[in-house]
């Protein structure tokens, strides 16, 4: 009771960093090794040499963050924000290694101009307990909507 | 008709600017579509796209939904995707297997995979003495009227006269050249993922801006940077960084003033190629370890010269930008004269090192993928740019730079020495554009 405690409060954290725009913290939130990933195809089993729409290590996601923070980033400079609900938590396992395996579901409703768009699907955390809390070493990222045609794109991690 | 309706296009297009009604009215859109789109070679896909008879995948060109479709004898068609009955759309999914015949969904008409009419339920006693059946080419499938492929690629026109695709395409075929003669077999398969995404801006704006080579160290400033910065701090810690931060922090490295010493060649249908600033034959292992089943497989003299070949772009009026040595492209689908659907694919190179499969890959996921690193920036600005030409402050858009100064070779025009952010490429497009426009079915 008390880690489905723990694990919920992790992912509510960290859906409320990204709607804060708290890049470098939510950044942190991975291992050194860690990667998110939104696969191209729910069939897809890896990221590695596959086509992706996010595969991202921290070294990717600080080309991300630094690209959102510059001020020359044009697409930028509109208003937009997000508002992620995070929900249905389930702790599918614990490894041997001490990895909990993970699943949720999420909703993410983005406001850019006066055009709102919604992103929802699962997510899937692989976490690590360190002694700062839980830290991601994989972030699976199936989106309902990932094969329908994208009116513009996504800037940043859903 | 509706032609009527629209003014004159002459008075439209001038040698060194275009009237923003090109971009915005509908009307002409329309006509773009009857004129340009349903009449000259449109990327329809690539042949491993459909392997097995009755694959298919649906696809748009102009205003008519279509079907590429493998037929039992291993020909490539493309149909329209209609039932000659009640207009039924056939397949209503974007791909997937027809199985042995397309059978419509509404009263069971079935179709040979070339179109050809196969059956009706209970044909002879429902249409006997009348004038339909088999032998009516009306209760066939509409094919389209001409189909060709060049080294797998097919395209379609919907105009049964015209120019072959070869002729069409004319020197931009190297685009199709460059990207198979990089296998060390000659040939590339397609990697079975398509990437969507919608663009709320006319379909030209997309097209000028692939080799608007002064546009990127402008636009893109804010990835160049911070992948470079990233790309230091990697190199700092391990020696090497992976290429793929290279081909981001290109946006930044190469500044405007080095823009100007490449090159673009632009072509009577509207076609121009932008030669390359990447570097993508670097000497790390994996790029020596490809080089030697190249050198197998063609001779040295031959690799050095396919590996020499150095374009970044080659774009393909109306639809098509290629990006060859990268293996991917982009097929522009108008959809009104303010959104603009691009469908974005990448190959492999049949026989080469996985490795070098990955390098492409890495500038797939993060230049074209829905998450883009590079296009965020353009898409803002093309629909900044489509806002602005809506508008009535002004009439016209420029296409001045360098303008006078274009060097005029035997069936090209050619920008001059450091001039390579000329906008010659849009100045030739318009050009093609009016003489499109002006030609009467």
């Amino acid at each position: 009771m008390k880690t489905q405690h723990q694990v919920e409060q992790f992912l509510y954290r960290q859906a409320e960093l990204l709607d804060a725009k708290q890049w470098q913290q939510y950044i942190d939130l991975f291992t050194p090794d860690g990667v998110y990933w939104v696969p191209a195809d729910p069939a897809h089993r890896t990221w590695e040499g596959m086509p992706a729409i996010f595969a991202e290590d921290r070294n990717l996601m600080t080309v991300r963050m630094k690209r959102v923070l510059h001020p020359d980033a044009w697409s930028q400079r509109p208003m937009w924000a997000t508002n992620h609900v995070v929900s249905n938590v389930v702790i599918e396992k614990a490894t041997a290694a001490g990895e909990l395996h993970v699943r949720s579901r999420f909703h993410m409703l983005e406001l850019r101009r006066d055009d709102v768009r919604h992103f929802a699907g699962s997510y899937r955390h692989r976490l690590k307990k360190t002694k700062d809390g839980y830290r991601i070493k994989l972030q699976r990222v199936d989106m309902t909507n990932a094969q329908a045609a994208y009116d513009y794109v996504l800037q940043v991690w859903v | 008709m509706l032609q009527e309706h629209v003014p004159d296009l002459g008075k439209f297009v001038e040698p060194d600017r275009v009237r923003r009604e090109v971009y915005v009215d509908p009307r002409i859109f329309e006509l773009e579509m009857q004129r340009i789109h349903e009449r000259y070679w449109i990327y329809c896909g690539h042949e491993s796209q459909v392997p097995k008879p009755g694959d298919y995948y649906t696809v748009q060109i102009g205003r008519q939904p279509m079907l590429m479709v493998r037929g039992r004898d291993g020909k490539v068609h493309v149909l329209y995707n209609r039932c000659p009955h009640r207009g039924n759309m056939m397949c209503g999914d974007r791909h997937g297997n027809a199985g042995e015949f397309f059978r419509c969904s509404y009263h069971a008409w079935t179709f040979q995979h070339d179109g050809a009419l196969r059956s009706i339920p209970m044909m002879e006693s429902g249409y006997a003495g009348t004038r339909y059946g088999k032998h009516n080419p009306d209760c066939s499938m509409k094919k389209a009227a001409r189909v060709e492929s060049y080294r797998g690629f097919v395209f379609a026109s919907l105009a049964a006269e015209g120019p072959t695709l070869l002729e069409f395409l004319g020197e931009s075929r190297i685009a199709f050249d460059d990207m198979c003669d990089r296998a060390p077999g000659g040939e590339v398969e397609i990697v079975p993922n398509c990437f969507r995404v919608v663009q709320h801006s006319n379909w030209k704006i997309f097209l000028e801006n692939q080799l608007d080579a002064l546009h990127p160290s402008v636009v893109h400033q804010s990835t160049g940077r911070a992948a470079m910065e990233v790309e230091n701090l990697i190199r700092k810690q391990t020696g090497q960084a992976p290429l793929s931060y290279h081909m981001l922090s290109a946006f930044a490295a190469v500044t405007i003033e080095k823009w100007d010493g490449f090159q673009t060649l632009n072509y009577p249908y509207g076609h121009c190629i932008l030669t390359g600033y990447m570097g993508l034959r670097p000497k790390d292992p994996d790029t020596l370890a490809y080089e030697k089943v190249m050198q197998k497989a063609y001779g040295k003299q031959r690799m050095e010269e396919i590996l020499g070949v150095n374009i970044h772009h080659v774009l393909i009026y109306p639809g098509l930008s290629v990006q060859s040595a990268l293996q991917q492209l982009r097929a522009v689908r108008p959809l009104g004269v303010d959104r603009t659907l691009t469908e974005i694919w990448h190959f492999r190179l049949k026989g080469a090192p996985e490795a070098i499969y990955r390098r492409s890959l890495a500038y797939y996921n993060l230049v074209n993928s829905p998450a883009t690193l590079i296009n965020a920036d353009d898409l803002e600005n093309f629909w900044k740019c489509h806002q602005g030409l809506s508008s009535d402050g002004g009439d016209w858009v420029s296409f001045g730079r360098h303008f006078g100064r274009d060097l005029e070779k035997p069936g090209r025009v050619e920008t001059g020495p450091n001039m390579g952010t000329s906008e010659a490429p849009m100045r030739n497009q318009m050009k093609a554009w009016a003489r499109y426009m002006r030609a009467r079915a």
